[in-house]
């Protein structure tokens, strides 16, 4: 489903990301992480599209899609979506009509008839529920004055109803108290299925206590350097970063 | 051009409004003591003159491109032209209102209607009562709107014809919104108007009042509106002034609000249409208890200029005031919004908050804020914060994110910008209409109003 090759990202003239290769299947739930600084939240943004991030070399293609060429809303309309370590708030602009805009750019992109009103109500009644989000929600200006709690739940509830192929969860776990953390698990896993596939990027193994991943993988310093199952991300837990940075290769020299 | 210029320009220009007044003088409705004002009122324009970007209050605006154009007041009393089809956009959808219009200053009574009113309530034409009861309005018609601190307002007083007087007696609640309607038009030449409008409401009095100032391009028009306000105790005015002139269009209005005790007014001022638009407001609380809000949204574009001063003069105790004001500029427009509280000694407890976000959409437009509080008194609670921007960067990428398009997200965020004002409005068929309107000055806006 998306295939990374090599990729290598400048973030204001430094080199963030120095060259990744990922490859992630119909249906699988992929993680990275790694310390902070390393180029998880690069990696997460710029497949997203952010455009204060400058790809300097290699590829990621999206079922087959350059999706590097791709404008921002393109990519989520080709099914890729993030949920934002730090939702923006936008006052004036509700939750529904920020909502049917963006399902309904979808629907027409894909050449699907826009949704009426009284099936919008319904869709996203039933997955507000799922997330604990009250009716009155709906109505509130997006993202505005919501607790972080609110924030990450919203970006979930956001991920139910637009159904993308592709997820990208970026900190989904930072600032969510227990109970909130395991109902954002819970829309997470209610949305895998064979073919959805997921990037879960974080600095801790709290969400992958819940959101069981196929592949972990260990970014430092903007390399991967280690991969495995849902057990690496558990001895990471136990023993932190500190091993895994030692046992890593170091640096090969700049190419001349 | 050379500060000379200016200086010439507005001699001329004042010359000229002065001889207007010597052959105008004979026709106009004027009681005795009316008479007496309207004198006062040209000499002392004939004093001060215009003014110029030399004078304090003027310092933004360039008054030339209007002092250049030889305006003449509309000779006929007819409605020249226009017919009830014309005024159908101006209307608010399914809102049942009262409707007074005037065609460049004078009353048209075949466009006008009155629906059922409480008893004791008079919409009329001011120079109907002026001429049949003209002792009625000498308490009232210019003791508020001073023209010795204001030209423009000498202007008017001195040339007014008609206008209207919305009387609504003590205790009457008008539940239907009464619609004052200002046409502006010129056949052949520029065409000046001067509606003059007197809102009385009695104590404990309740009433809802919308000027809608309209006109067509290319037809050049000078709109110089001054409307009075005498609140009493314990009333309650909603207030509404829509500019939807044609960018070809000049317009300068003065509101003078006069609040007794416990009064309540809230003013929205929403400006789209004129080529140089300049709106004053100014309200002063003479008895304790009282409350206003002045809630404004100013949108030009192109090369349109939209400026807006207000005064706020809280000379009695425990008096609140909240004034919020938006401008959203595109194009190479301009635009001001100069606010001023007054916080005299007496006034203890007053509260007061003034703040005024401004959007730049374009690097050429241009917006000077100058927020202000004069504070007198020590047991206050006064703020006033400023703002101008651009859109949000993060935000039109996080809509981007979820599959809007650009335009469309920077389109959705200045319509949001201006929600904080338009939300205020508390009649949903008059913010229906705003919301249209805004989207309507958006390039594509169309496309955003579906997906509401």
């Amino acid at each position: 489903m998306l295939e990374i090759k090599n990729l290598q990202v400048k973030v204001a003239g430094k080199e963030i990301l120095k060259g990744i290769d990922l490859s992630i299947g119909p249906g699988e739930v992929h993680a990275v992480m790694g310390p902070n600084g390393s180029g998880k939240t690069t990696l997460a943004q710029v497949l997203a599209g952010r455009l204060t991030y400058e790809v300097t070399g290699g590829s990621a293609r999206f079922q087959g899609k350059d999706l590097l060429a791709m404008k921002p809303e393109d990519r989520a309309r080709e099914g890729v979506f993030m949920a934002f370590q730090y939702p923006v708030e936008i006052p004036g602009v509700s939750n529904a009509y920020f909502l049917k805009a963006a399902l309904n750019a979808i629907r027409k992109y894909r050449g699907l008839e826009e949704i009426d009103a009284m099936d919008f109500m319904g869709l996203v009644q039933d997955k507000a529920k799922l997330l604990g989000l009250d009716e009155t929600f709906m109505k509130r200006g997006l993202n505005e004055g919501f607790s972080g709690g609110e924030k990450k739940k919203n970006e979930v509830f956001q991920m139910a109803v637009l159904e993308p192929k592709f997820c990208i969860l970026d900190e989904t776990d930072s600032g969510l108290d227990i109970d909130a953390l395991r109902l954002v698990a819970n829309g997470v896993n209610t949305m895998r299925g064979p073919n959805r596939s997921m990037l879960v990027v974080t600095h801790y193994q709290r969400l992958l206590d819940y959101v069981i991943p196929d592949f972990v993988h260990v970014l430092v310093d903007g390399r991967i350097v280690k991969s495995g199952d849902a057990d690496l991300a558990r001895n990471l837990e136990k023993h932190g970063y500190g091993w895994i940075v030692e046992e890593a290769p170091k640096p090969q020299p700049a190419r001349a | 051009m050379r500060p000379g210029d200016i200086v010439a320009v507005a001699l001329d220009a004042k010359q000229t409004y002065v001889a207007d007044f010597a052959s105008a003088e004979a026709d106009l409705p004027s009681p005795s003591w009316l008479r007496g004002i309207r004198r006062s009122a040209i000499e002392r324009f004939e004093a001060v003159g215009f003014p110029t970007q030399r004078h304090e209050e003027w310092r933004f605006t360039n008054l030339a491109p209007l002092l250049r154009v030889p305006f003449k007041p509309a000779i006929t009393g007819g409605p020249d032209g226009v017919v009830a089809e014309k005024l159908e956009p101006f209307a608010f959808g399914i809102l049942k209102t009262s409707r007074l219009v005037f065609v460049n200053g004078r009353y048209a009574p075949r466009l006008s209607y009155l629906r059922s009113l409480p008893e004791g309530v008079r919409i009329a034409s001011l120079a109907e009562v002026l001429r049949q009861e003209p002792g009625t309005l000498e308490k009232y018609l210019a003791r508020f709107a001073r023209f010795q601190d204001d030209p423009f307002v000498a202007l008017n007083t001195a040339f007014f014809v008609d206008g209207a007087f919305v009387d609504v007696p003590k205790n009457a609640v008008v539940d239907e919104p009464i619609h004052l309607v200002f046409v502006s038009t010129a056949r052949d030449v520029p065409t000046i108007a001067y509606p003059r409008n007197l809102i009385r409401l009695g104590a404990g009095s309740q009433a809802t009042v919308i000027e809608t100032y309209a006109g067509w391009a290319p037809e050049v028009t000078f709109t110089n509106a001054v409307t009075e306000v005498v609140s009493a105790p314990a009333s309650v005015l909603e207030h509404y002034k829509i500019q939807r002139e044609s960018e070809a269009a000049f317009h300068v209005a003065t509101m003078s609000i006069d609040q007794d005790r416990n009064s309540s007014v809230t003013c929205h001022s929403m400006s789209f249409g004129g080529a140089l638009v300049r709106n004053y407001v100014h309200t002063l609380f003479r008895g304790e208890g009282g409350s206003v809000g002045l809630n404004g949204l100013f949108m030009p574009s192109g090369t349109q200029q939209s400026d807006h001063y207000t005064r706020i003069d809280h000379a009695a105790p425990a008096c609140t005031s909240l004034e919020l004001y938006r401008g959203i500029l595109g194009g190479k427009s301009r635009g001001v919004f100069n606010g001023n509280i007054y916080v005299r000694k007496d006034a203890q407890k007053t509260v007061a908050r003034q703040v005024n976000k401004n959007l730049l959409l374009s690097k050429e437009a241009f917006v000077d804020s100058t927020p202000g509080l004069e504070i007198l008194a020590d047991d206050v609670k006064c703020s006033h914060a400023s703002t101008i921007g651009q859109l949000d960067e993060n935000a039109v990428f996080y809509l981007r994110s979820r599959g809007i398009d650009e335009e469309n997200a920077r389109h959705i965020l200045t319509y949001a910008f201006a929600s904080d004002v338009v939300n205020q409005v508390k009649v949903a068929p008059i913010r229906i209409k705003l919301d249209q309107l805004i989207l309507s000055r958006l390039p594509k806006g169309a496309d955003v109003g579906e997906t509401l």
